[in-house]
């Protein structure tokens, strides 16, 4: 088939290809950077925590008139308080195991520093730090979150001690998580080495490394250290509290509910409200509503826009296919045959999709541009340019289809007739 | 004429049901995609104090130094203790306050109730008439009551129906962390969207409540301990609450009333003098590094509007052109198939400026059609953001009559303009090539 003819008649109705064209380049121009939004956003979401997130829950609880913890007296009594609540949780009927833990991954409630291989340093500074989410917790955490230690021991019960909230301490043990570890020693052999945590002058050792553990911001404001986890043994002792507690498999909804009668029977001075029980398929839902919601609504507007650009073509199309009703009977006529003029219709929209997609790619780049350039986006890899391409090619053809048939089927007599 | 172009319109329309249902059908969810988000932009963006916020500003003191600042040399966003309430003492402004959050417990009288959790913040008694809190009972508090740390309490009519059954509780007292308050003042409805007294700690949005309001320095002495971020450029040197009120960690937010430009330039003054004060003392060491933003600057820079909303309405404005492109093609096609009609008309004496009215007239038809069901789409769009926005957004997205009627407006302007051009191609149809032709 000569291409010279139909690019002839194309330009007999120039202002109907300019708007398919245009059509298509905006819809690509859109899809690419929607489609880019969505698989970020299916990538963060899917990004595991490292924890074993079944059977799994997170009581958050405050005591009412709780003893001050900025004495030691104070430290004393919260503490017993807390040791009261784990031993009680721990006697659950369906509970495996139990810690306190100051926070968990995407609670998005965290205590973030900084660490460094030397001692004494400014913790602000980025050249010699490393920065850091600390979980404060006991020996039973790595049973409770199901995280998978790769290298050196877990706590004991030795390691692990209480301290206020509010008190300055350097502990003398922490486990590190393999990100972490590979950050501040990349040679490896990060267990038993020295780290300074905040800018402090003592040494604390690494005992352990876990393999894999997320920090609780879940905003892209943690996308540099999401993974730099630092698991110190200490109960901090506060006017509140958090117990991760796992159960044994089937018992998450019972265990859950005898939670918050098990709290008030130890002790009726506390505020346990709706969301103090919460398992931890909750807390993941809860961290990325707004991800998975962004991705639903690209997805809403990528199909209405495919369609309206379909139905923009087939109503076009359409229209042409009428127009040229006689002259398609005069092809037929003169030899040409159904498939010929099926060709001669789905080669013109592949022409005009291809300029239209060409046009395209280079909006595409630039909205792409203007997103990262105001809205903190990343750059459109170049495959989902590619995966736009074939989507409004292979749709423009889909739509085609329908009206180049009917006129595939024009008997050649219209030629005879008068229009 | 119009009736009669009005009944051409539906004419033609009704001829071709399949082409006239693809043009009201995207007009339809294009318009009613870009209003949807719209909705939501217009409930993030909006001024939540209009009558006010260029008065209101939020002074930022550098008591981190260089590395304490972001990329674009801004110093910390909250104040340390010792800056927020030296600014307190001096008392500079027409009215300012300190704040930060708090959540204690309250324990109900009924022994049978289990305490509870409220969140709210103490601050100083000016916040009220700065920020024209509303009052259902009662009032704020005095100067003196802040000065005497008197153990009085600001309660919202939510928590005042929790615990007095909505009475005038003002000289009840309340539990808070095992203190008792006396009630100076019930709020009337008041939770403002964004919770701009303290976006730092709010993040802008907060579906929550707040229901207790203490005076500054009586929460400070009944150590209750602040529930918003604590930032930290060194470990404070020493322990507990004490500890972080004497380190230079940030916790506190800070909002004064700055009635005219001289009185903004005074406070500016004041607040370079109060660096290079403390940079005289030793205590800073670089010069002073202040800023002074006015509410929506303020908002602005702490980029309260989240990017996926703005994103969102970007994307669907984008979905609305290409609808509208795609409704400016049916068109054509629709009216340059009526060619040899046109043609009669034209040789029968219409003017162009009556095939403008007739096309224009059932572009408009189009438009009205598309407008009802975007409607309709807005409706069912608005009703359910809650699936895909955050709650604590989703729930400020209203319906209304502006929004409605802008829907309609939307629909028919765009559609006319996207009528524009194939009715001019129309009204240029030679006559005499459509009658010769036929």
């Amino acid at each position: 088939m000569k291409l010279h003819p139909m690019i002839s008649a194309l330009r007999k109705h120039k202002a109907g290809v300019v708007l398919i064209a245009l059509q298509i380049a905006l819809t690509l121009a859109i899809v690419c950077n929607a489609i880019f939004i969505i698989g970020q956003r299916i990538d963060r979401v899917n990004r595991p925590t490292g924890l074993d997130e079944g059977n799994l829950f997170l009581v958050t609880q405050q005591w009412v008139g709780a003893p001050s913890a900025d004495t030691p007296d104070g430290v004393a009594k919260l503490d017993a308080m807390q040791k009261e609540d784990l031993a009680a949780l721990r006697n659950l009927p369906g509970v495996a195991s139990v810690t306190p833990t100051n926070s968990i991954p995407l609670l998005n409630s965290s205590w973030n520093g900084a660490v460094s291989t030397k001692p004494n340093t400014n913790f602000t500074d980025k050249g010699s730090n490393v920065r850091t989410t600390y979980y404060f917790t006991d020996e039973n955490a790595l049973s409770t979150f199901g995280l998978r230690l790769v290298a050196g021991r877990n706590f004991t019960t030795t390691d692990v001690q209480n301290h206020g909230f509010r008190d300055q301490f350097t502990d003398p043990v922490v486990i590190v998580t393999q990100a972490l570890a590979d950050k501040l020693f990349p040679q490896g052999g990060a267990v038993g080495k020295a780290i300074y945590v905040d800018g402090s002058g003592s040494p604390t050792t690494i005992v352990g490394v876990v393999a894999r553990l997320q920090v609780p911001g879940s905003g892209t404001w943690t996308n540099n250290f999401a993974w730099n986890s630092t698991m110190v043994p200490v109960r901090l002792d506060a006017n509140f509290s958090r117990y991760a507690v796992r159960t044994r498999p089937g018992q998450l909804d019972a265990t859950m509910r005898a939670a918050a009668p098990t709290l008030y029977k130890v002790n009726p001075l506390r505020v346990l409200d709706d969301d103090s029980v919460t398992s931890f398929g909750d807390i993941r839902a809860k961290a990325y509503r707004a991800d998975v919601g962004m991705a639903i609504l690209m997805g809403v507007i990528c199909l209405v826009l495919l369609s309206v650009t379909a139905a923009g073509i087939v109503g076009l199309t359409s229209f042409w296919v009428g127009q040229r009703h006689r002259q398609i009977g005069v092809r037929r006529a003169l030899g040409a045959r159904k498939v010929d003029i099926l060709h001669y219709f789905q080669v013109e929209n592949l022409l005009i999709a291809g300029s239209g997609a060409v046009i395209g790619i280079a909006m595409a780049v630039c909205l792409n541009l203007a997103l990262m350039r105001y809205y903190e986006m990343d750059r459109l890899p170049v495959v989902y340019t590619l995966i736009g391409v074939v989507a409004v090619l292979v749709l423009g053809q889909c739509a085609v289809f329908v009206p180049a048939r009917r006129a595939s089927n024009v008997p050649p007599v219209t030629a005879t007739r008068a229009a | 004429m119009f009736a009669y172009y009005l009944d051409l319109a539906l004419r033609s329309l009704k001829r071709s049901p399949g082409l006239t249902m693809l043009m009201v059908l995207a007009i339809g969810f294009g318009v009613a995609a870009s209003m949807t988000s719209w909705s939501v932009f217009r409930a993030v963006s909006g001024d939540p104090i209009p009558w006010k916020s260029s008065q209101l500003f939020v002074p930022q003191i550098d008591n981190w130094g260089p590395n304490g600042r972001n990329a674009n040399g801004d110093p910390p966003n909250a104040m340390d203790y010792t800056d927020a309430t030296a600014l307190m003492r001096d008392h500079r402004a027409k009215l300012q306050s300190a704040m930060y959050q708090i959540s204690p417990s309250v324990v109900p009288a009924e022994a049978t109730k289990h305490p509870i959790n409220v969140s709210g913040h103490a601050v100083y008694g000016e916040f009220f008439p700065m920020l024209d809190v509303p009052f259902l009972y009662g009032s704020g508090w005095s100067a003196n009551d802040d000065t005497n740390r008197a153990q009085v309490v600001v309660i919202s009519s939510k928590l005042n129906q929790k615990l007095f059954g909505g009475a005038n509780s003002v000289g009840k007292s309340v539990n808070i962390e095992s203190r008792d308050y006396r009630v100076v003042g019930v709020l009337d409805n008041w939770n403002p969207q964004p919770r701009f007294y303290d976006v730092v700690n709010s993040g802008g949005f907060d579906s929550g409540t707040e229901d207790v309001f203490l005076p500054f320095q009586t929460a400070i002495q009944a150590n209750i301990p602040n529930d918003g971020n604590t930032n930290c450029n060194a470990t404070p040197k020493e322990s507990g609450f004490v500890g972080l009120q004497h380190s230079e960690c940030i916790w506190i937010a800070y909002m004064a009333e700055l009635d005219d430009a001289a009185a903004v330039t005074t406070y500016r003054d004041y607040l370079q003098g109060y660096a290079h004060e403390q940079q005289q003392a030793g205590r800073f060491g670089w010069a002073p590094n202040n800023r002074l933003r006015n509410l929506p600057a303020w908002l602005d820079n702490q980029q309260v509007v989240p990017s996926d909303t703005k994103v969102s309405l970007l994307v669907a404005l984008g979905l609305l052109l290409v609808c509208l492109v795609n409704t400016v093609g049916l068109l054509l096609a629709k009216f340059l198939r009526r060619s040899a009609e046109i043609g009669v008309r034209r040789a029968l004496g219409a003017p162009r400026k009556a095939i403008y009215l007739q096309f224009l007239t059932e572009a408009g038809m189009v438009g009205v059609a598309g407008g009802v069901l975007g409607l309709l789409l807005t409706c069912a769009g608005v009703a359910s953001v809650g699936w895909v926005m955050p709650k604590d957004i989703a729930t400020l997205a209203r319906l209304d009559v502006s929004l409605l009627v802008l829907t309609l407006l939307v629909a028919v302007a765009a559609t006319m303009l996207a009528g524009l051009y194939p009715t001019y191609r129309a009204s240029r149809v030679q006559p005499a090539w459509q009658l010769k032709s036929n």
